[in-house]
C-alpha cells in the first residue's frame, strides 16, 4: 500500500487495464486497430468506425494541463487539502482527457498549458496515473 | 415551421412546500405539501391529476421523492407516469410531462422536484453530494474522477471556470456578481435561505471551495418541494392564476455526455440544449423579459448566459459585471428570487416556479410586462431549458 490518500478506484471490465497499466510504467489507453483512433474511456466498440478490434496500447505518457482546480475542501477523507485535481489532454491525441492529480510541484506552479508526464500511485492491487511537470534535462 | 407540439402544454398550476436549510420532514411529507397546493392553485382536484412526472424518482441520486409515493399517498388514478435521471436534467421531469399532455396520454400531470440535501443527506465527504459519484464507488464515468479527490460536481465545474477564465479573461469580480446579484434578488423572497446583504467584497474574501470557486459560488443545500401541474391547453382559460405557455422546449445532447470529455472546457451541454430550443420557436432572446438560470454554481449561470445568446461566446464575464445587465431593472433581470445561490438548492425547480410567477406578475421582485421567461436548468452534461410565455403560445 502506499500513503498516498484512498484512490476508491472501481474499476469496469473495459478499464480494468487502465488501472492496471502502470505496473511496467507505461500508460495504456485503448485504440481501435482498424481506424487507429484513441478511444477513452474506454468502451466496448470504437465509436468512430465501430470495429470490435480495440485493445490497449501503450502512450508516451506526456501531455498538456487543460484546466485544474485547486481543492481547498476535503472532499474525502484523506485527501489533505489543498491538491489539485486536473484534466491533461494526452500528446497523442488532445481529445484524450484524463482527470488526475498533478504532483511533484508547487501548487502555485500549475497553470494550464503546461507540460506534465505520467508517473503511478500504487494504490492495492491498482497503479494510479498521476502527473508532474516534464522534467527537463540537461 | 410547423407548429411545435409542446404548445398543447401549458402550467396550470405551481406551488412550493416550506423550503428550510433543515426541515427535518421526509421528502413525501413535503411532497404532497407542494403538490396539493399546485393542484388547488390549478383550480383542480386530485381527482383530475391523470399523470405524474418527477426527477429524479426510485433509485436517483439526492432524491427526495418517488413518484410511485406520491401516487400512493394521495390514491391518484394515473394514465401515466414517469420519473428518470437520463433526461435533459431535472426539467426533463417538466419536457416529459408536457409530451404526455401533447400526445394526449395525460391532461393534467403533476411534476415534482423534491430535495432533502439539507436534512437529509448534507454535503459531507463521500456522499457525493453536489451531483458527485461519492465514494460508495462507480464503475461508470465518475471512476476517473473519484480516485483523485473530485468527488463533487464543485471540482468539475471549477475546471471549466477556470478555463474559461484563462480564455476570455473572465474574473473573480465578474463570477461574484451572480453571487450578489442572487442574493439581492433572495432579501424580497420570503423562502429564501440567506438573505442577508452581500458585497463583492464579501465574495471576494470568503474561503476558496476548489478554485477558483469560493463558497459563495455554490449553492446551498436544502429541503423543500416544487411541484407544477402541466395541463392541456384547452384548459388554460379556466385556470384561476392565469396559464402559463410553453413555447419551446431545449432538450439536446449532442455532444458527449460527459463531464470531463465534452469538446469545449469553456461551455456545457446547455450550449446544444439553449440552441435546440431557439430551433423550435419564432421568438428570439430579444424577446425574453427575464431569465432564470440555473446556479447550483455560479459559473454554470455564465454558462447558460452564453449559450442562450445573452451575449457572444465568452463575453458573460463582461456582461454580468456589476450586476446592471442582470438586475431587476437590467437588460435581462436574473435570477429573481435569489437563485439556488441564495434561496436553496431547489435543483431548477425554483426557477421554474419564479418564471410562474413572473409571467402571472405575482414574482416578489416583477418584471414589468413580463410575456416571455427563459428557463435553463443544470450542468454538465445533463441540462434542460423552457422558453414560457404569459398566456398558451
Amino acid at each position: 500500500m502506499s500513503d498516498g490518500p484512498p484512490r476508491f478506484v472501481l474499476a469496469s471490465p473495459e478499464s480494468d487495464f487502465y488501472w492496471r497499466s502502470g505496473a511496467d510504467g507505461r500508460l495504456r489507453i485503448q485504440r481501435c486497430g482498424d481506424c487507429g483512433r484513441w478511444i477513452h474511456p474506454p468502451g466496448p466498440v470504437c465509436p468512430f468506425c465501430h470495429s470490435r478490434r480495440i485493445s490497449p496500447e501503450p502512450v508516451a505518457g506526456t501531455g498538456t494541463v487543460a484546466t485544474y482546480t485547486v481543492n481547498h475542501k476535503e472532499w474525502i477523507p484523506g485527501f489533505t487539502p489543498p491538491y489539485v485535481f486536473a484534466f491533461v489532454e494526452l500528446d497523442e491525441d488532445p481529445t484524450v482527457r484524463i482527470g488526475t492529480n498533478i504532483v511533484g510541484c508547487e501548487i502555485d506552479e500549475v497553470e494550464i498549458g503546461m507540460r506534465v508526464e505520467v508517473l503511478f500511485e500504487e494504490s492495492g492491487e491498482w497503479h494510479v496515473p498521476l502527473f508532474r511537470p516534464i522534467q527537463e534535462g540537461p | 415551421m410547423p407548429e411545435p407540439l409542446e404548445r398543447r402544454a401549458v402550467i396550470s398550476g405551481a406551488a412550493q412546500s416550506d423550503i428550510g436549510r433543515r426541515l427535518y420532514r421526509t421528502g413525501i411529507d413535503l411532497t404532497v405539501e407542494a403538490a396539493l397546493r399546485a393542484i388547488d392553485d390549478a383550480g383542480l382536484t386530485t381527482a383530475d391529476i391523470d399523470g405524474v412526472s418527477t426527477y429524479p424518482g426510485f433509485g436517483g441520486s439526492f432524491g427526495g421523492a418517488m413518484g410511485a409515493e406520491l401516487h400512493e399517498a394521495l390514491r391518484l388514478s394515473l394514465n401515466w407516469r414517469s420519473s428518470g435521471v437520463e433526461t435533459a436534467g431535472p426539467l426533463g421531469a417538466v419536457h416529459n410531462a408536457i409530451l404526455a399532455v401533447a400526445t394526449g396520454v395525460a391532461r393534467h400531470v403533476l411534476v415534482f422536484r423534491t430535495v432533502v440535501e439539507g436534512s437529509g443527506g448534507p454535503l459531507r465527504p463521500g456522499t457525493g453530494g453536489g451531483g458527485g459519484g461519492g465514494t460508495s464507488g462507480s464503475a461508470g464515468p465518475f471512476q476517473f474522477m473519484i480516485p483523485y479527490g473530485a468527488a463533487s460536481a464543485a471540482c468539475w465545474v471549477a475546471c471549466y471556470a477556470r478555463r474559461h477564465m484563462h480564455d476570455y479573461g473572465t474574473t473573480r469580480t465578474q463570477l461574484g456578481a451572480i453571487a450578489v446579484n442572487g442574493r439581492a434578488n433572495a432579501a424580497a423572497n420570503p423562502k429564501a435561505i440567506y438573505t442577508d446583504p452581500m458585497t463583492i467584497d464579501d465574495y471576494l474574501a470568503v474561503r476558496m471551495v476548489s478554485e477558483p470557486l469560493c463558497l459563495y459560488d455554490c449553492d446551498v443545500p436544502c429541503d423543500g418541494s416544487t411541484a407544477v401541474v402541466v395541463s392541456h391547453r384547452d384548459y388554460a382559460p379556466d385556470v384561476p392564476a392565469g396559464a402559463v405557455g410553453v413555447n419551446a422546449i431545449g432538450t439536446a445532447i449532442r455532444g458527449r455526455p460527459s463531464w470531463d470529455q465534452f469538446d469545449d472546457l469553456t461551455s456545457m451541454m446547455m450550449r446544444h440544449t439553449a440552441a435546440s430550443m431557439w430551433e423550435r420557436t419564432e421568438l428570439s432572446v430579444d424577446d425574453v423579459d427575464t431569465a432564470q438560470l440555473y446556479d447550483g454554481f455560479s459559473w454554470l449561470t455564465l454558462a447558460w448566459i452564453e449559450a442562450m445568446g445573452f451575449c457572444g461566446k465568452g463575453e458573460s464575464g463582461a456582461f454580468v459585471e456589476g450586476g446592471i445587465n442582470i438586475g431587476p431593472d437590467g437588460a435581462v433581470p436574473l435570477n429573481t428570487s435569489g437563485g439556488q445561490l441564495s434561496a436553496g438548492r431547489l435543483h431548477g425547480f425554483g426557477h421554474l416556479h419564479e418564471a410562474v410567477m413572473q409571467l402571472r406578475g405575482t414574482a416578489n421582485i416583477g418584471v414589468d410586462d413580463c410575456e416571455v421567461v427563459a428557463v435553463g436548468a443544470g450542468g454538465g452534461p445533463e441540462t434542460g431549458s423552457l422558453l414560457l410565455t404569459k398566456g398558451p403560445s
